[in-house]
């Protein structure tokens, strides 16, 4: 049974809904814009490489591409970035005038001191990743994952995340967590993509002094890609 | 416009639904599980180059090859090494946990000498020269004294370069005492000794065998290799091999395997040999080995003596188990039998070995694949006869303290003997090296290994870690760690190949140690005369680098190495030698304790969890321990649920455990895995030494067991003792 009073009531609702669905739209916009503009400026800080590094340049001069500088141990392992000593063999003394060269030179070389390069691709000490597994045995380009850097003239921004402490690279400069390329994200879920879709490549090993549980003579599958997908260890293959 | 408080809320709910569809919170979510994990107390290595090296874990006898990896100088994981014949990758929670034992609180970090009292944990820091000058004068003393026989030392094994450098110091210096701990190699040395006339270590093809009868051994409790033995297992599951367990509790080998068929204590030899008598009877024996010396003899015992159901009445097993096990072992087309319960730290019965031994011949599988091998252990070590002053060539005339080889002529080592010896005042020593070895807590009688120890004057401990022995010493002179340290590393226990591993050092000593071979040299050298002679080395290295010869390289480059292949030793199967005739009237292995003042039968068992040799569990492992095993400071027995309901006992309760030996308090765990009337205690727990993480954490089972001599071998038998387990 309707009443005066609910009718009343009725009619400030309706002389209500504007602002209210005004201030929805409001709030909306607002974190809207919140999330995908400001939200990222504020999770990163910016920071400069301690020298501005010119990878074309550098390309052009050596013989063996990348691997002139990031090359693979004795041992297989893989060098990363370079050390001074690598460096040094070309830059004992300063070449040209480039200010960026001067102060790699008196501030670094002269001194024995390590450039504290701000690594784009550092992974967590959790992560344990073989450089020579995908690269050599996998035949990968250096790019897959790392996207043209050779081809930069500059050293680009290094965006640290303010939380955890990680380089953007590893995100990806999208704060969606979309990417277009291979090279744009390097979470788990970025090397799942290839380790779930690609064909499993196996090789057989014979190995050279006999295991006594194996079947004769002495074979065994091996290739961490397999390894990856099936066995029940799968996790340790990268989480040591 | 008005904003009221709805206009609010509704700025709000935009709010939020705007969020949902911005990558905000699903970025902070990640963020912040990644900032969880970057907390500063969190141990993260720091950032460095990463190295990997290959060395041979010495935790246990079991030999395993690990790589080691490190970021810069630290150590940050030890795996296991790929591809190595004993783990191929494989390695145990005690390896992974071998950083702590280098890097952890408990290690000796200088030579040290006590001050106060024994075992007050009173101590002076010495710098090496004082230390090796003290021991060196002492020795001396003794010596010129004539007492150069009552000089013993205690070290973990026989083989490899470190125990020989310390037989060879004794020799030089005049004493016979070199004395090893004890475990079932010895037993199975002897039972090769005593049946084949070879001596030899056993090797088990256990990896192709499709049928294995274990007597109590722990197969995935850390028996043999232990890496080794669990990668057995698992291809036996893989593979559809049986499997089939023989013990009086439910250890976890015994849950994981096809059968289980408990026993009454201590008869496994006559259930070993009540499967021969049906094997015989129904010729499923292998016929070449009838011709072979003795059968007709044993035919008849196990014939006369170990009917089946004589058997049954003595094991507690039915006939029909009895018989068709017979059947399946014998018909299997690869059978082995193992022995040595639990871990194998406890020699055990001879008879019980030469029984499972028959068993294995009886099947045709010695020396054969997937059967009991033989194996002549690496022979690289190949010094030169020591030149010996006529002091040492009178010492070395004198008896063994502890009778092995003379009273026990098949023995080389009789440390449980030692200890009666020294106790009932029939012999004494001056002056003890303990290396490798912990027998103040890890072997059975532990009291009175206490008390003979307190009659030895001068007693030097080389451990690298606080452990009883060291902490009851005069001085400690440290050793280096097995991560810090070079050393060779024969045949691990049960291998069926001999192989030579290289344990090496992957980072630089941490502490003011030194590797307990130059210390041995050192001391020789300080004694001077021909005892220096004798050790012609520069250091322990160079001797290792020259002993080893052409493997050195190989070693440093590989990690291991094989050892030829002429290594099997066949010899001739002897069925029934003298040794046996006790088995003719079948009494249990003895019991110490009187059934009526102590009615139930107290067992240890092992876990995998628990170490319980010369290393005690580092942090990490402790912590793995299950709370029906360790409870709060107390350890857990197992008892049965009607001997529970027959004693009033119910499940957590405190009791207190009461052996002829000592006395603990215990916590109680209803368990229908164990056979009534037997009570069951883990071994590994109840250290009173090392860090806070392990001492003072349950009871030392050592300490309510004493030792029980094998009428035959001398060596130590005892796996139970009467017990009593009342409320508290």
């Amino acid at each position: 049974m309707s009443t005066q009073d609910d009718k009343a009531k009725e009619v400030s609702a309706d002389g209500a809904a504007g602002p209210i669905i005004l201030f929805f739209i409001l709030g909306l916009a607002a974190s809207l814009v919140f999330g995908w503009i400001i939200f990222p400026k504020l999770l990163y800080s910016q920071k400069k490489q301690p020298i501005d590094f010119n990878h074309v340049l550098h390309v052009e001069a050596v013989e063996e591409g990348c691997e002139s500088c990031h090359f693979f141990r004795k041992d297989g392992s893989f060098s990363g970035i370079p050390k001074l000593e690598q460096c040094v063999d070309c830059h004992e003394e300063a070449q040209g005038e480039d200010p960026n060269e001067i102060k790699f030179v008196e501030e670094y070389v002269a001194n024995g001191r390590e450039v504290p390069w701000l690594v784009y691709a550092r992974q967590p000490d959790c992560v344990f990743f073989s450089h020579a597994a995908h690269v050599k045995k996998g035949e990968m380009d250096c790019g897959t994952c790392h996207g043209h850097i050779g081809e930069s003239e500059h050293s680009r921004v290094y965006e640290e995340n303010r939380i955890t402490g990680y380089s953007r690279d590893i995100w990806g400069k999208n704060i969606s967590g979309l990417k277009k390329h291979t090279w744009e994200r390097m979470k788990m879920d970025d090397c799942a993509e290839c380790h779930t879709t690609k064909e499993i490549k196996t090789d057989v090993e014979t190995l050279p002094w006999p295991i006594n549980w194996l079947p004769r003579p002495y074979e065994k599958q091996t290739g961490n890609q397999a390894r990856v997908k099936t066995v029940k260890e799968a996790c340790f293959v990268c989480h040591k | 416009m008005k904003i009221g408080r709805r206009s609010f809320l509704s700025f709000v709910i935009g709010g939020a639904a705007g969020t949902a569809i911005t990558p905000l919170p699903w970025k902070l979510m990640d963020d912040s599980s990644i900032w969880s994990q970057n907390w500063p107390w969190t141990p993260v290595p720091p950032d460095g180059e990463y190295s990997q090296s290959n060395s041979v874990c010495t935790l246990c006898p079991g030999g395993c090859g690990i790589t080691v990896r490190k970021v810069d100088d630290r150590v940050v994981k030890i795996e296991g090494m790929k591809g190595h014949p004993v783990n191929d990758g494989g390695l145990c929670l005690m390896g992974l946990s071998g950083l702590q034992l280098l890097y952890g609180p408990t290690r000796v970090k200088t030579p040290l000498k006590r001050v106060g009292k024994r075992g007050e944990g009173k101590w002076e820091k010495i710098s090496w020269d004082e230390a090796i000058s003290e021991v060196a004068k002492k020795l001396a003393d003794i010596r010129s004294n004539g007492g150069s026989h009552t000089v013993g030392s205690i070290v973990d094994s026989e083989n490899g370069t470190v125990p020989n450098l310390f037989k060879r110091f004794l020799t030089t210096y005049g004493s016979p005492n070199f004395m090893t701990m004890p475990s079932i190699q010895d037993s199975y040395a002897m039972t090769l000794q005593v049946m084949q006339g070879v001596s030899a270590q056993v090797g088990f093809d256990a990896e192709n065998a499709d049928f294995i009868l274990s007597f109590g051994s722990g197969i995935i409790d850390g028996w043999g290799s232990p890496v080794r033995m669990f990668k057995a297992n698992s291809a036996w599951k893989a593979n559809g091999k049986k499997v089939v367990q023989i013990e009086p509790r439910l250890s976890n080998t015994a849950a994981k395997s096809d059968k289980w068929i408990p026993i009454n204590p201590g008869t496994e030899a006559a259930l070993a040999l009540g499967l021969a008598n049906i094997i015989i009877s129904n010729s499923l024996d292998s016929k070449k080995i009838s011709q072979s010396t003795g059968f007709d003899s044993f035919k008849k015992l196990v014939q006369n003596e170990y009917g089946t159901d004589k058997v049954s009445k003595i094991t507690g097993i039915n006939s029909a188990t009895i018989v068709s096990l017979a059947k399946n072992f014998a018909r299997a087309s690869k059978p082995l039998a193992i022995c040595g319960k639990g871990q194998g730290s406890i020699p055990g019965s001879l008879n019980e070995f030469m029984a499972v031994h028959a068993l294995n011949a009886l099947v045709g599988n010695i020396n054969k694949e997937g059967g009991v091998w033989a194996v002549t252990d690496t022979e690289y070590i190949n010094w030169p006869k020591p030149e010996m002053d006529s002091i040492a060539e009178n010492g070395m005339q004198k008896e063994r303290i502890d009778g092995a080889g003379s009273e026990y002529p098949h023995t080389k080592s009789l440390l449980n003997r030692l200890v009666e010896v020294i106790n009932s005042g029939d012999g004494s020593l001056e002056a003890l090296f303990v290396s490798g070895a912990n027998p103040l807590y890890s072997m059975p009688g532990s009291k009175a290994i206490k008390n003979a120890f307190d009659n030895i004057p001068f007693i030097v401990s080389f451990s690298s870690y606080m452990d009883e022995t060291a902490s009851n010493a005069d001085l400690i002179l440290p050793n280096h760690v097995y991560l810090e340290r070079y050393e060779d590393v024969p045949t691990p226990a049960g291998l069926s190949k001999p192989i030579v591993g290289l344990t090496r050092p992957v980072v630089k000593p941490q502490f003011n140690t030194k590797h307990v071979g130059d210390v041995v040299m050192l001391i020789a050298k300080a004694l001077g005369g021909g005892i220096a002679d004798a050790f012609s080395w520069e250091s322990y290295e160079a001797c290792l680098k020259e002993t080893l010869g052409v493997k050195w390289d190989i070693l440093v480059e590989k990690g291991f190495e094989f050892n030829g292949d002429k290594c099997i030793l066949e010899g001739d199967f002897n069925f029934y030698p003298d040794a046996m005739k006790s088995l003719s009237d079948f009494s249990p292995v003895s019991i110490e304790g009187s059934a009526i003042s102590y009615p139930l039968l107290l067992i240890p068992y092992d876990t995998i969890r628990l170490a319980n040799g010369y290393i005690g569990d580092p942090p990490f492992a402790i912590k793995t321990v299950e709370d029906t095993v360790l409870k709060g400071k107390n350890s857990c027995v197992e008892i049965n649920p009607k001997t529970g309901k027959e004693l009033g006992l119910t499940e957590g309760r405190y009791a207190s455990l009461l052996t002829p030996r000592g006395k603990a308090k215990v916590k109680v765990h209803l368990y229908e895995g164990i056979m009534p009337g037997i009570v069951a205690l883990p071994r590994g727990l109840g250290h009173t030494a090392y860090d806070n993480y392990l001492a003072g954490k349950g009871c030392n089972f050592n300490e309510l067991i004493g030792s029980t001599e094998d009428p035959v071998s001398g060596l130590d038998e005892a796996w139970g003792i009467r017990a009593r387990l009342t409320k508290v």
